[in-house]
């Protein structure tokens, strides 16, 4: 009894803690813009409407906006991540016929922790154990390309409808690419010994405490703040670069909406390249600041993120090249569709 | 004599964990077989799905994760 009291005691103390950190965190955010004009034209007596000044504000603002965006979110998202572990995600999805399947595996591969080194023994876990390879494909173009970094920079940097339009493509292009793929009933360019390998176990999940769940929300935090703090701040002063200076149109005429083959020229240089979704951050912002069109460019970054060269040789161990080079057609003519899809509404 | 196996078909992380499984080893004093499994094919036959994994006398320890030399220290 004793035991059980000290473990509410502690509880309540957690949430107390935790209570006071968000309230410290939404005073410290809302209150980063006046801090940051009272630095630049209160501290350092700039004068308001010059191109310094301007471009000076905005990186002061931005920087710690968007770090504490992604320190928050990248925190949470952690300790949703530790009650979705790849073995659990495969239960879900066993079983699942195709197009409920596409659309589990799409949206499973947003919380689902994964890294690129992973992606060969999670597709041999999952087709092993009889999931479609159609929907192990959706799960396995979802996970790297829409996640909680790439959304959060894109909300802190270019705004909600940014974000909310990476999230509505990518899971689109997963859950329509996975099912195509599906349809061609391509199991037999799966490379042979794959099925002979007989299905993985898996590990039995880890029955985590909440102490040691936020312990993994803040291991995420150092690793994944630490990793692409500098990417963030990198595109942050492209950013005010271009706020300050460079007149706005500059990319317009190459990669506007007037020039159709802007798309599948972006796609096409971004397939073969590999970057995370904060390297891409700074290049997303000098290419949108500087007038080239908002499908044209996450159709690009996209591209940059879900395929790459390196991603294809790890992939050739599992898949036959025929089912490799479908694979990458469908998903870079899924990315061209929902660019030019934007282009065209937007 | 324990044997240790880090799975991980070369990832930088795969690195970072043999290097922490090193250390904690040699802290600990014990006497421990490194071996680093890179082949796909061998790896799946502890039926892991994330990599890196930690092996200790062929029972899989932990999976998907850079574990710090302390942590390791606990699976020894």
């Amino acid at each position: 009894m004793n035991n059980q009291h000290e473990e509410d005691v502690s509880l309540l103390f957690l949430i107390m803690k935790g209570v006071g950190l968000l309230l410290l965190w939404g005073v410290v955010y809302w209150n980063l813009e006046p801090f940051s004009v009272w630095l630049t034209s209160g501290v350092l007596g700039l004068p308001p409407d010059q191109h310094f000044s301007t471009a000076l504000q905005f990186f002061v603002y931005e920087t710690p906006k968007v770090l504490m965006l992604l320190t928050l979110i990248v925190f949470v998202v952690g300790i949703i991540r530790s009650f979705f572990t790849p073995e659990r995600t495969r239960r879900i999805l066993m079983g699942k016929r195709e197009s409920v399947g596409n659309v589990l595996a799409a949206l499973l591969g947003i919380v689902t922790p994964f890294c690129s080194c992973s992606a060969v023994p999670l597709f041999i876990g999952f087709v092993t154990a009889g999931i479609p390879l159609g929907v192990t494909l959706s799960f396995l173009i979802s996970a790297p390309m829409v996640n909680e970094i790439a959304l959060v920079l894109l909300f802190g940097m270019f705004g909600w409808k940014v974000a909310a339009i990476y999230l509505g493509m990518g899971l689109t292009i997963a859950m329509v690419a996975g099912w195509v793929i599906g349809r061609l009933k391509m199991d037999r360019h799966v490379e042979d010994w794959v099925y002979a390998t007989g299905p993985a176990a898996g590990l039995e999940d880890e029955k985590l405490d909440i102490t040691a769940r936020i312990q993994l929300g803040r291991d995420a935090v150092r690793d994944i703040v630490g990793k692409v703090w500098l990417y963030v701040m990198i595109g942050i002063a492209v950013g005010a670069g271009i706020h300050g200076y460079v007149p706005t149109n500059a990319m317009a005429s190459f990669m506007g909406k007037g020039a159709w083959w802007s798309v599948p020229l972006s796609v096409v240089i971004g397939v073969p390249m590999y970057s995370n979704a904060a390297g891409i951050i700074p290049i997303v912002q000098a290419l949108l600041g500087k007038g080239a069109a908002l499908g044209t460019v996450l159709a690009f970054m996209m591209a940059v993120i879900a395929l790459s060269l390196p991603e294809a040789i790890i992939l050739r161990k599992v898949l036959k090249p025929r089912l490799l080079a479908v694979f990458f057609g469908v998903v870079a003519m899924g990315i061209m569709a929902v660019g030019y899809l934007f282009n065209f509404i937007m | 004599m324990k044997k240790i196996q880090i799975l991980g078909t070369g990832c930088a992380k795969c690195k970072t964990l043999m290097a922490n499984t090193e250390e904690s080893v040699k802290a600990l004093g014990i006497e421990a077989t490194i071996e680093k499994v890179e082949k796909i094919q061998d790896i799946m036959k502890f039926g892991v799905m994330t990599t890196p994994a930690l092996v200790v006398d062929g029972v899989v320890k932990s999976a998907g994760k850079v574990l710090s030399p302390e942590d390791i220290k606990k699976f020894l």
